[in-house]
């Protein structure tokens, strides 16, 4: 139900960044999503297709990668693939492990199209930034 | 065909072989071959080249969290309510599940105690604000419009409308959803979630992140257990599961089962954080 907040959020740190660079447009967008985050992909894209519009991105296209959670077991310190909040470790059977990875709610890059006069981009907003 | 591995793979579009979700070329790379056209080059229908070298696009990296910004206000929010000596709650759980009774109930009890206030979060009324304000504490209803959770800079605006240096203990009572306010950290010390005794056992395997995020898990609503056939020893092995991190109360707002052990708790951790932190 946050996606649309989430997905703002992302837009706002990819033109942030695009309009820096001295991007006309940016052509993807890639964001990378545990799979034990609290959002759903599908909504995601959802989200991505009301709030793309009007923005740099409107023509970009979304990538979602994601990320298969682990845990690391609180008693033997190894790490293992889990696919919820409460898999025991496999080698020693602890429950409780702390997740490593599988939260993830992050924007990993954005690929940008630079403006059409050659000389006008990088040297002015590099100092802005 | 992909000229920087030779996978075979056309670009035509995020349906096509590069595939939508696990990236255009999900088989291995060499990571000294990692390069921008593994997740861009299919896009766009062959509208222009993203390949390096010859390429009109330029890749940004940007790593960063999506929850970064409100992170950083949660924590000067954090900062803050710490310099002011305040215990802070975070309150969520479904709607329906009690939130309201239990902050009035817990306001009741911490009276001669610590001075309580709060900030209520709901899409629309002023409802939960009028009840606690007839109970006599200080409150700030927050209107969310559309917006599923209470965020950081929502509760920092909110928290300037509290005299906060009458207050000892601030609750801040979230949007009843057990999805989105999991992502958002307000600023608080504790994140409190209740599950009422109508809700059923499993609700915390249903919703984990929440239910994974809790320093404390309420059951609320106890008298009513035996009317909705609630399995308690189901429900308390479900949180100890997923929570397993959470202290569990068992309470009923209504008849005072349980506040007691609660309102302690509270007044032990408030203590807690004053000699650790100097002011107490």
């Amino acid at each position: 139900m946050h996606e649309m907040a989430l997905m703002s959020e992302a837009l706002r740190l990819a033109e942030e960044s695009a309009r820096a660079a001295g991007a006309a447009r940016i052509t993807a967008l890639r964001l990378r999503i545990g799979a034990l985050s609290s959002v759903v992909p599908e909504a995601m894209q959802f989200a991505w297709d009301v709030a793309r519009r009007g923005t740099l991105a409107e023509t970009a296209i979304l990538q979602i990668e994601p990320v298969p959670a682990a845990a690391q077991c609180a008693r033997c310190e190894s790490e293992y693939p889990c696919d919820d909040f409460w898999t025991p470790c496999p080698r020693c059977g602890a429950v409780g492990g702390e997740l490593v990875r599988g939260q993830e709610l992050e924007i990993a890059a954005v690929e940008i199209e630079p403006a059409a006069t050659p000389n006008q981009p990088c040297v002015r907003n590099a100092d802005a930034v | 065909m992909c000229q920087e591995c030779g996978c075979g793979l056309s670009g035509a579009g995020l349906g096509s072989g590069h595939g939508p979700a696990t990236g255009p070329h999900a088989h291995a790379h060499d990571p000294a071959h990692a390069h921008e056209h593994d997740w861009v080059a299919a896009s766009h229908a062959g509208a222009h080249e993203h390949h390096p070298g010859h390429t009109s696009g330029r890749l940004l990296e940007l790593n960063r969290s999506l929850l970064e910004k409100n992170a950083r206000l949660a924590e000067r929010n954090r900062g803050f309510f710490r310099a002011k000596k305040l215990l802070v709650l975070n309150v969520m759980s479904a709607p329906g599940s009690g939130k309201t009774t239990f902050i009035r109930e817990t306001a009741r009890r911490l009276a001669g105690r610590l001075r309580p206030g709060v900030i209520t979060g709901d899409l629309a009324t002023d409802n939960d604000a009028a009840a606690l304000r007839a109970a006599g504490i200080p409150v700030v209803q927050i209107n969310t419009g559309t917006v599923c959770h209470l965020d950081a800079e929502m509760v920092a605006r909110a928290a300037g409308q509290l005299d906060l240096d009458a207050l000892e203990v601030l609750v801040i009572e979230n949007v009843g959803n057990l999805v989105c306010p999991a992502d958002y950290d307000l600023g608080e010390d504790l994140r409190v979630v209740l599950l009422s005794v109508t809700e059923g056992e499993d609700k915390p395997l249903k919703y984990p992140p929440l239910f994974h995020s809790a320093h404390v898990a309420v059951v609320t609503k106890s008298d009513l257990a035996a009317a909705a056939g609630f399995q308690r020893e189901l429900a308390l092995a479900n949180l100890r599961r997923i929570s397993h991190h959470a202290h569990i109360f068992e309470v009923s707002a209504r008849t005072g089962a349980g506040m007691d052990a609660w309102v302690d708790y509270l007044e032990q951790q408030r203590a807690a954080r004053g000699h650790a932190q100097g002011w107490l």
